[in-house]
């Protein structure tokens, strides 16, 4: 969830309460992205903090939404498949836990476009 | 508003200091930067210190108090400031420190960094890091520093033709002058297959791309340039001092391979001094990762976007090339105190212009310039300085 400014017209993720542009003359209303985008540009990680050194390798992108604002996120895929201008959709994934027993975190990852989910 | 002079600077060997704690390497740079200086403890009356995360590191923070207490000036209550802008911290510091002497409030301030960072494992380090960059929206999707540096390269090398041999050119050029260097932490050269044969860290960069995990502390001694003479036959004066700021998250910037934040210090520092970019003879400049510093000449004006590559392959940023670029090494090859890295590109500059700089001295530097980047590019800090 982002919100839009029907004044600007700009999309913002994360949610703002006041648009940076015209800040106080247009009350901001809440968005649902689909979450579809495009990778701006990627790496992929081999040496990670503790919380993530069992996924490794995985891949990181900066993901442009279709509406504009940019985002960083995981993309499920192998290395190779990854490149700059793949399209990407969202998936809800486990991001992290905290030990064996501990809170399991959700979140958005991405899967490429065309892939199955 | 006064001009502001280094009167005396001071700094440790960088390395893995197992022996000593944040407190002696403290003590050893002030001793240094203050015999240099030709002061005693009641001269001074203020002193800042740049410090990114002492809770993290040694689970000490307070370390305004514990600096000055280190210092022996806590019985003279000198006001000590810790500063953090998290690798930025020592050039926050020494800004802090010329504000406070250029604004007639303080006469004689010492600007001091320090980070003490082999305490702890490389997976707690890698995280108190990564605290520098956005925790909840890059750190909480599994990105560490190396990685948003990896993602500038990867759009740096798909947008301008750099390759990945020229990023192993700043490791190979860093490392050639880190050896000539007594305080370096890494005292061998590299060649760029062996940069190229390194391990992965976040791809393409890899581990010689990266710069180390390291222990020290670094300090300069700031007075009003009418008085500095007072003190020493060889001020190095403070031409200006300049910071800008941009978003916390990579993904925000206008663009992805430019930090603003450097463009937009640069230009107001150069504006401060009248001076051209092409009129500096030397620059320290923020290479935490080999990419971090092929942008930065470009963001400085010392290139123009997207020739960072090719200059730095061509020789131009290497000593006697056009502008010698991290003539200590760099975070590259000196060692990367986060905390202490703004002051030591300072000490640098100072013997630099003092012409003190032994095997890897620029002949005929007059002008320099230190650049300071906190994150990747949230802060910049820019400073110009001259004999």
């Amino acid at each position: 969830m982002g919100t839009h400014c029907p004044k600007c017209d700009e999309y913002y993720y994360p949610p703002r309460a006041i648009c940076p542009n015209c800040r106080r003359a247009a009350k901001m209303e809440d968005y649902r992205f689909d979450g579809k985008g495009t990778v701006v540009t990627f790496t992929t990680i081999y040496n990670a903090t503790d919380d993530f050194k069992r996924q490794t390798p995985y891949n990181l992108a900066i993901i442009e939404l279709d509406e504009g604002p940019r985002l960083t996120g995981q993309v499920i895929c192998t290395p190779e498949e990854i490149e700059i201008g793949m399209r990407v959709k969202p998936a809800f994934r486990i991001l992290g836990k905290d030990g064996e027993r501990g809170i399991i975190y959700y979140g958005t990852k991405f899967v490429p476009a065309e892939g199955s989910v | 508003m006064r001009s502001v002079s280094i009167i005396g600077a001071g700094c440790t060997r960088f390395g893995e200091r197992w022996d000593d704690s944040l407190r002696d390497l403290v003590v050893e740079t002030g001793i240094r930067a203050l015999e240099d200086a030709n002061v005693s403890g009641e001269e001074i009356d203020g002193l800042y210190v740049g410090n990114m995360s002492g809770g993290r590191f040694v689970e000490q923070e307070h370390i305004g108090a514990l600096i000055c207490d280190c210092a022996g000036l806590s019985r003279l209550h000198v006001p000590s400031t810790r500063v953090e802008a998290a690798c930025a911290s020592g050039g926050l510091a020494l800004r802090q420190g010329v504000l406070a002497v250029a604004s007639g409030y303080s006469d004689v301030v010492i600007a001091a960094g320090v980070e003490k960072m082999t305490d702890v494992t490389g997976g707690v380090a890698a995280d108190a890091l990564a605290a520098a960059a956005d925790r909840e929206w890059e750190c909480f999707f599994g990105a560490t520093f190396p990685a948003l540096y990896a993602m500038i390269a990867r759009l740096h090398m798909h947008r301008y033709g750099t390759t990945r041999e020229d990023l192993a050119e700043v490791a190979v050029k860093n490392h050639f002058n880190g050896s000539k260097n007594p305080i370096s932490q890494y005292q061998m050269e590299v060649t760029v297959d062996k940069v190229l044969n390194s391990p992965l860290v976040s791809d393409p960069l890899r581990v010689l791309d990266c710069s180390p995990i390291t222990d020290g502390a670094s300090a300069v001694v700031l007075a009003p340039t009418e008085e500095a003479k007072k003190y020493t036959d060889s001020p190095i004066r403070i031409l200006a001092s300049a910071q800008g700021s941009d978003t916390l998250a990579l993904h925000d910037r206008r663009d992805i391979t430019t930090l603003d934040a450097s463009v937009f210090a640069a230009r107001r520092a150069f504006s401060m001094a009248g001076l051209e970019p092409k009129e500096v003879d030397l620059a320290e400049v923020h290479d935490a990762f080999t990419i971090g510093e092929i942008v930065a000449i470009e963001d400085l004006g010392f290139f123009d976007k997207g020739d960072g590559g090719r200059a730095t392959r061509e020789g131009l940023t290497a000593i006697g090339g056009e502008i010698p670029i991290n003539t200590s090494g760099g975070l590259k090859a000196c060692g990367h105190p986060v905390g202490a890295t703004g002051i030591k590109q300072a000490y640098e500059m100072v013997l630099q212009l003092r012409g003190e700089a032994g095997k890897r001295q620029v002949e005929g530097a007059k002008v320099g310039l230190t650049h300071n980047v906190g994150g990747c590019g949230g802060t910049a800090i820019v400073h110009i300085m001259s004999r």
